[in-house]
């Protein structure tokens, strides 16, 4: 209970502020008509009105979990207009992506460490890389990606690695440079090879930063399964919901993909912690 | 056993810095004998531990001359020689005590049944029989350090070359370790290499203490100790006990008798 009150405190906060926003940037196109159709409008008659207009600016938080609701449980998850079935198509790239960006971002970060050269020449471009707008880099993947022939969710999978990749070299790096200079003495003594090392220090001490790496790893990869989505021509997936329905002015519908993407990101973090804390625990690291 | 085990000629060694050469050893002249216990000691800087290192082959002479066991130091560390205990235990945490005593022993390629044999003799070693299933953190800091000694015998080298082990311990703690460490010293008949900053602990251990001096580090006085090789802890009241440290402060003080 102790946990759970701050949090609660803060959601009503924060729905309760959503309402407001929503009165009031809804108020104009209520007045607007009222005035067209030459009627009068109390209080209570324009406040009714902006919490269940069709296309409103902001959509009242009960229209987004009725819109939810409709979208996941009452729709057969093959239909076109279900949530879980774009949110299925967005979380297989998502985690395609993911499982690149952890494997590549894992070989560079060994790389690095064990090769002067790449640790010279890797880094700068690793970080290059992310300073580069993935809006800008997306459509060009996918375009040049189907000129050879490779469609559907690899395009996707490989966006969403480029950003993934960038957390898991940075602290895989810090993480397999861990062991003070004392162990790797003490190795040394043991007369113990590079691949000893690597297998009996180096990676064992990396495990607490790679599982934080992770957690950022996942978000990022999730963010960049949406954006490869959205120059497709918004067939399927969260993205293609965000994007149709901004072409339609939909934003109750814009707002439910949000809240679906966001609750994913949240479920695929807590899933990663959950991981992280179940391998620190075999290996005796946590207390 | 007066074969020597470490002998040192003019050993040279000097580290280049941004701030240009430091001079760590200049002119090392040492015998150490089987089944001796060297303690080196000197304020910080005099090139105590640099000399352990160079026993140990983490850091190699510039010049001069030094064998171990009648090999180069890199020869030793091949044949086994010698275990170091380090100033910090640095035990692995996601090892259990087991686990990391293993350690060499996996790197060496012990077979496993040898393995367990030679965890189960190290713990009986240093009085830690039954802690082979906790991990580190669990143990107290002198416990810890008693593991990192286990480990360092685990695979039976005949030198043990141990730097300030007990330097981060209560005097309490260190007393008892020390007491403890003359016991296994008795029981294993190993040459001990020690590094300390700790006059009475030099002198309560040593069969002989290596008076240091710094900039550039040199042996200011070799004092072959005169106490029976038997040593309760109230040895360090009699006269002889005292004689032994009035001599090592008379060194450390004449070797910093120019600043």
């Amino acid at each position: 209970m102790n946990r759970i009150l701050p949090v609660l405190t803060v959601v009503v906060a924060l729905i309760v502020l959503w309402y407001l926003g929503a009165v009031a940037m809804n108020a104009q196109w209520t007045r607007d008509q009222a005035a067209r159709a030459g009627q009068e409008l109390s209080f209570t008659g324009i406040v009714a009105d902006t919490l269940s207009q069709d296309r409103p600016k902001l959509p009242a938080p009960h229209q987004v979990a009725a819109e939810l609701w409709q979208t996941t449980v009452q729709k057969s998850i093959t239909s076109k207009r279900s949530l879980v079935y774009h949110g299925w198509v967005t979380l297989s790239a998502t985690l395609l992506g993911f499982a690149i960006g952890t494997g590549a971002g894992i070989l560079l970060a060994v790389g690095i460490v064990h090769n002067r050269a790449m640790d010279m020449s890797v880094m700068p471009w690793a970080i290059a890389s992310q300073t580069i707008p993935i809006l800008a880099i997306a459509p060009m993947i996918i375009v040049v990606l189907n000129s050879i022939g490779i469609q559907g969710v690899l395009p996707k999978a490989i966006i969403s690695a480029y950003l993934s990749f960038f957390p898991v070299v940075v602290g895989m790096v810090k993480g397999l440079r861990s062991p003070d200079a004392m162990q790797l003495d003490l190795l040394k003594t043991y007369g113990a090879s590079g691949g000893e090392t690597f297998r009996k220090l180096r990676l064992p001490s990396s495990m607490p930063y790679l599982f934080t790496s992770l957690k950022v790893g996942i978000a990022a990869s999730l963010v960049g399964a949406i954006v490869g989505e959205l120059p497709t021509g918004a067939v399927r997936g969260l993205g293609a919901r965000l994007l149709s329905g901004s072409y339609y002015g939909q934003t109750v519908q814009i707002w439910a993909a949000l809240i679906a993407a966001a609750a994913l990101a949240a479920a695929l973090v807590g899933v990663v912690g959950l991981i992280q804390r179940a391998t620190l625990k075999r290996m005796g690291m946590e207390r | 056993m007066t074969e020597p085990v470490i002998t040192a000629e003019k050993l040279d060694l000097t580290f280049q810095t941004n701030d240009g050469p430091v001079q760590a050893l200049r002119d090392v002249n040492l015998t150490i004998n089987k089944g001796d216990f060297v303690s080196f000691i000197g304020p910080s800087g005099c090139g105590k531990t640099t000399f352990l290192r160079v026993i140990a082959a983490l850091e190699h002479p510039t010049g001069g001359h030094i064998t171990v066991n009648g090999m180069t130091p890199d020869e030793a560390r091949q044949s086994r020689a010698y275990g170091y205990v380090f100033q910090a235990a640095g035990l692995y945490p996601w090892r259990t005590i087991a686990g990391n005593i293993k350690l060499p022993l996996e790197i060496m390629g012990f077979p496993k049944a040898e393995q367990e044999e030679r965890v189960k003799n190290v713990l009986q070693l240093v009085d830690l029989e039954g802690f082979g299933k906790k991990y580190p953190w669990q143990l107290s800091g002198g416990m810890q350090q008693r593991a990192s000694i286990a480990r360092a015998l685990a695979f039976d080298a005949d030198i043990l070359l141990m730097d300030e082990p007990f330097g981060a311990l209560d005097e309490i703690v260190r007393d008892h370790l020390n007491e403890q460490l003359l016991a296994l010293w008795a029981r294993t008949q190993k040459t001990i290499g020690f590094v300390t900053h700790s006059i009475p602990e030099a002198v309560y251990l040593s069969t002989k203490i290596v008076v240091m001096s710094p900039r550039p580090g040199r042996i200011a006085d070799v004092i072959e100790s005169p106490l029976p090789r038997e040593r309760p802890l109230e040895i360090r009241d009699t006269p002889e006990f005292i004689a032994v440290a009035h001599r090592v402060r008379e060194g450390l003080r004449a070797g910093h008798s120019y600043d």
